[in-house]
């Protein structure tokens, strides 16, 4: 019985660190209906601040917790004023890629200057437990919980009785009769972020001593998991974030208890995927609340998309196919390769993304479906690897479509979170049935790419295959956009609403634009798991997510020469520049905030 | 229930948010070919009545028949495909599609020939004819587009020259036009518009009007929703008045206007007048 009381303390303190990252997004959410995917970057900095601090400086616990909290908060700001306030007035997708964007950049300046390496990150505490009940607790735990009460109890006298506190609950109920009242907004969002990035920030660094261990995954972690216990409280609600955190905590530390400790991740994105299908709106929420007609702004910036002449594709479809009869290094092929690769997942996401408008985060998880499908068909069943890679496709049309639709009824920041859950769930799954996919140990001695019989192994070979796969699933996509499919996924992302009142069923067409591009994305995994023949469950991860987004934004929304365009552009340009590898995810992020900032319609334009 | 030869009944429809009732207990019965308005202050819960017609909305109480069957609840997919066409009243309008696809969605519950009627398949065969394009869906597409063309042409020289420019760089006029080009597309049996004329200029409103005025003499069953009294005046065959949700007079337009009741909602608000609907839109 003991064990139970600890598992309970345990979830307890967890849930106590996830509430305060939650309640920072409840904050924000509240006040400008934004759901921050930068919360867990905050969260990483605030850990490698204190590690600084303790480590480095030697500062004592409350100078620690001080500085920690004062540093955070400042990157709030900053990403408050640099990052959103120029969007103030854009489209909705615009503040949710910034937001992604700049998780990116905080992400990868931190691992530059730390190294992505673990660091222990000692508490300075005793190291006593003290017996309570059945269980123990540590002056850790009591300290976690101290900071928990402290911060809620802060929180609540700033938000009850202070003018600025007030501004924020005024804003959060109305932020235009707020504006009106002659509240300044700009204060108010200045203050929630300030206030949310403080308290991520020493959420962090507890977590860090928790565990006496930092690393730079945490961040991605700390903001789903912000994020779910926040949408099992109601979106915006702050008591609900601090309740749905508690919950999220006893679940997981209960989960662990009864089926082990792989499972912990697991269990917290069943029960956002779970909640989210069940009640979008939380678990107080009341239970049917239709948005009230207009729903503010669309979500997609209006663009005229560049018309390319027929010739000129054509003729750039022309060079890139007898450019190996040109003396072309490997290394160029090779490139080119890796662009076609990444064209055939920025097609599809273009098509989810971009014609039908939902921004999907766990795009990466597609292609280890087509990947793992098709390595496990050729080597288990012996399949040829030409039909095993179409096989891939379909497996990851059905399947990824069958996953994906719980976030059907959901719209814009939801859908991106959902998808992101999703593909975690995904990638836990691979790491966890070993029996099918031989777990962490991953898949080795996949077969090489072959056609009829005979092995593509030539850089040359491997290149026209994975071009000429690439242009026929593009050419496929143009037919289709021409279609009345085409005109039906945008009708849909543009206005849900109408398009339902005129007859479209948003289950019917978001399943068809996800199997169509569930099966271009499956044929990009299937292809490079043949190319490396070797793969796992992290060879295909949410870095390759933003990637794709990177390159579908760049391109245009909907825009399938633009998915093309962009793929080469992002995989060539750091090629040609030769910038190292450690600093491009760097760009990447920050090419996707120029584009947000600068040009949100892309090179080509949204179609 | 329903009452013989009504196109659309409905029987105690209650809509609550939270403490406030939007709409309350509302009866109403339209015959086919009616046209009936329904006027009230900002707030009486006249679109909540229309949400709740076209399924963008459920009933807390009452029902809705429709040519006597039960619609209540029923999804707006669905009651878009028994013919139920409506315009909403800030205008949403489909911003990136060019007026053709605007009003080529409107035809959207028509299409056959690309949307098989097949039990489980069907969402696959339609991937499927998208992409291949027999040509009986060709044919179809080309018909639907020649249709929307003749429905354009309703408009005068308003839509047509602008038939290929996509919707967001229409002036709001000609949004608000689309939008009604949208539901004809649909062929509807009973449509609803709610405030077609907000934000028109007097010229604008004339148009509108007389394009009523013809749908209405083409037998088109029509619920109305509209500030401007004069043209609620001319048009209705009977107005029906809300405030606070509930309907508080019926009947011909000169009766109900100069029924005291009517005389003090509309004062006890403030007459919601243009301007407001201006600063809506
Ligand atoms: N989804 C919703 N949630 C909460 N309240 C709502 C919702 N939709 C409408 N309301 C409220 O219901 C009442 C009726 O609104 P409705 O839009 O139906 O009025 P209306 O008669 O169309 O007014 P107007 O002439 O301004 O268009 C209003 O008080 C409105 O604030
Ligand atoms: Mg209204």
């Amino acid at each position: 019985m003991s064990s139970w009381l600890d598992y309970t303390i345990n979830g307890l303190i967890v849930g106590n660190v996830y509430a305060l990252v939650a309640v920072g997004l409840a904050l924000i959410f509240g006040v400008s209906r934004l759901i921050n995917f930068a919360q867990g970057s905050i969260y990483l900095v605030g850990a490698y601040i204190g590690w600084v601090a303790v480590v480095q400086l030697h500062t004592p616990l409350p100078l620690t917790i001080i500085v920690v909290a004062v540093a955070a908060a400042l990157v709030g700001l900053i990403i408050e004023r640099f990052g959103l306030r120029p969007l103030q007035n854009s489209v909705r997708i615009a503040p949710l890629l910034a937001t992604i964007g700049i998780s990116f950049v905080l992400d990868q300046l931190v691992m530059l200057t730390f190294s992505p390496n673990p660091r222990a990150l000692p508490s300075q505490l005793p190291d006593v437990r003290f017996q309570v009940g059945g269980g123990t607790i540590g002056p850790l735990d009591l300290l976690i919980a101290g900071v928990g009460l402290t911060s809620a109890l802060l929180l609540f006298v700033f938000l009850r009785y202070s003018k600025l506190g007030w501004a924020v609950r005024a804003t959060a109920q109305d932020r235009d009769a707020a504006m009106q009242m002659g509240v300044d907004v700009n204060r108010v969002n200045q203050a929630v972020f300030g206030i949310a990035a403080a308290l991520g920030g020493v959420s962090g660094m507890l977590v860090g001593m928790y565990y006496n261990q930092i690393d730079t995954a945490m961040s991605l972690q700390a903001t789903l998991k912000g994020v779910v216990a926040e949408v099992v409280g109601g979106a915006g609600n702050v008591p609900g974030a601090v309740i749905g955190s508690l919950l999220l905590g006893l679940v997981e530390s209960y989960g662990v208890a009864v089926f082990g400790t792989s499972y912990r991740n697991l269990f917290a994105f069943l029960l956002l995927v779970v909640v989210l299908v069940l009640r979008p709106n939380g678990l107080f929420a009341s239970a049917r609340q239709a948005p009230p007609e207009p729903l503010t702004g669309t979500f997609i910036a209006p663009s005229r998309p560049v018309r390319i002449p027929r010739w000129a594709l054509l003729a750039a479809a022309a060079i890139f196919a007898v450019l190996p009869f040109f003396p072309v290094s490997f290394y160029v092929l090779q490139t080119l390769i890796n662009a076609w690769l990444l064209g055939m997942l920025a097609l599809s996401l273009t098509l989810v993304a971009g014609t039908i408008g939902q921004v999907s985060l766990g795009h990466a998880a597609l292609l280890a479906i087509g990947a793992y499908t098709s390595a496990l068909l050729s080597l288990t069943l012996s399949v040829p690897v030409g039909l095993s890679i179409i096989g891939g496709g379909l497996m990851c049309a059905a399947l990824g479509t069958a996953l994906i639709s719980p976030s059907f009824r959901l719209r814009g920041h939801y859908v991106s979170i959902a998808t992101l859950a999703i593909g975690e769930i995904v990638s836990l799954v691979i790491l966890n049935w070993e029996s099918v996919t031989r777990g962490p140990i991953g898949i080795s001695g996949i077969p090489p790419l072959s056609l009829f019989g005979y092995d593509l192994i030539s850089p040359t070979s491997i290149y026209w295959f994975s071009f000429t796969v690439m242009v026929v699933l593009a050419l496929l996509q143009g037919r289709l956009l021409t279609s009345h499919l085409g005109r039906s996924f945008r009708a849909i992302r543009d206005d849900d609403i109408a398009a339902r009142a005129y007859g479209l069923s948003l289950n019917r067409y978001k399943s068809l634009a996800f199997i169509f591009g569930g099966f271009a994305a499956g044929v990009s995994g299937g292809i490079a798991a043949h190319l490396y023949s070797y793969i796992n469950h992290e060879t295909f991860n949410t870095q390759q997510s933003i990637l794709a987004l990177t390159v579908v934004i760049l391109g245009g929304l909907g825009n399938v020469v633009g998915a093309m365009l962009g793929a080469v552009a992002l995989v060539g340009l750091p090629e040609v520049f030769r910038i190292a590898a450690e600093y491009r995810i760097l760009i990447y992020g920050i090419v996707l905030l120029l584009l947000v900032r600068f040009r949100p319609q892309g090179l080509l334009g949204t179609l | 229930m329903a009452q013989l030869n009504s196109m659309l009944s409905l029987r105690g429809l209650t809509r609550r948010f939270g403490g406030l009732t939007a709409v309350d207990a509302i009866d109403l019965d339209l015959a086919k070919g009616e046209l009936v308005s329904i006027i009230g202050p900002n707030g009486a819960g006249k679109t909540t009545l229309f949400n709740l017609v076209t399924g963008l909305d459920r009933p807390d109480v009452g029902t809705v028949h429709f040519e006597g069957q039960d619609i209540t609840g029923l999804s707006p997919e669905r009651l878009a495909a028994e013919g139920i066409a409506r315009t909403f009243q800030l205008g949403r309008v489909f911003g990136n599609l060019s007026v053709m696809d605007n009003v080529l969605i409107g035809a959207h519950t028509r299409l056959r020939a690309v949307k098989p009627a097949v039990p489980v398949i069907g969402p696959l065969l339609e991937l499927g004819l998208a992409l291949l394009r027999p040509a009986s869906v060709r044919d179809e597409e080309e018909r639907l587009r020649e249709e929307v063309k003749a429905i354009l042409a309703r408009f005068g020289e308003r839509l047509l020259p602008r038939i290929d420019q996509p919707a967001y760089s229409l002036s709001y006029a000609n949004r608000r036009r689309v939008e009604i080009a949208r539901a004809l597309a649909l062929k509807p049996r009973l449509l609803l518009l709610d405030e077609p004329t907000a934000g028109m200029n007097p010229t604008e409103t004339a148009e509108m009007q007389a394009l009523v005025a013809e749908l209405k003499a083409e037998g088109l069953t029509i619920l109305l929703i509209e500030h401007k009294l004069e043209m609620v005046m001319l048009l209705s065959d009977r107005v029906i008045v809300m405030d606070e949700g509930k309907k508080i007079a019926e009947g011909p337009g000169d009766a109900v206007r100069s029924d005291p009741k009517v005389i003090e909602a509309y004062l006890g608000h403030g007459l919601s007048g243009t301007s407001e609907q201006e600063s809506a839109a």
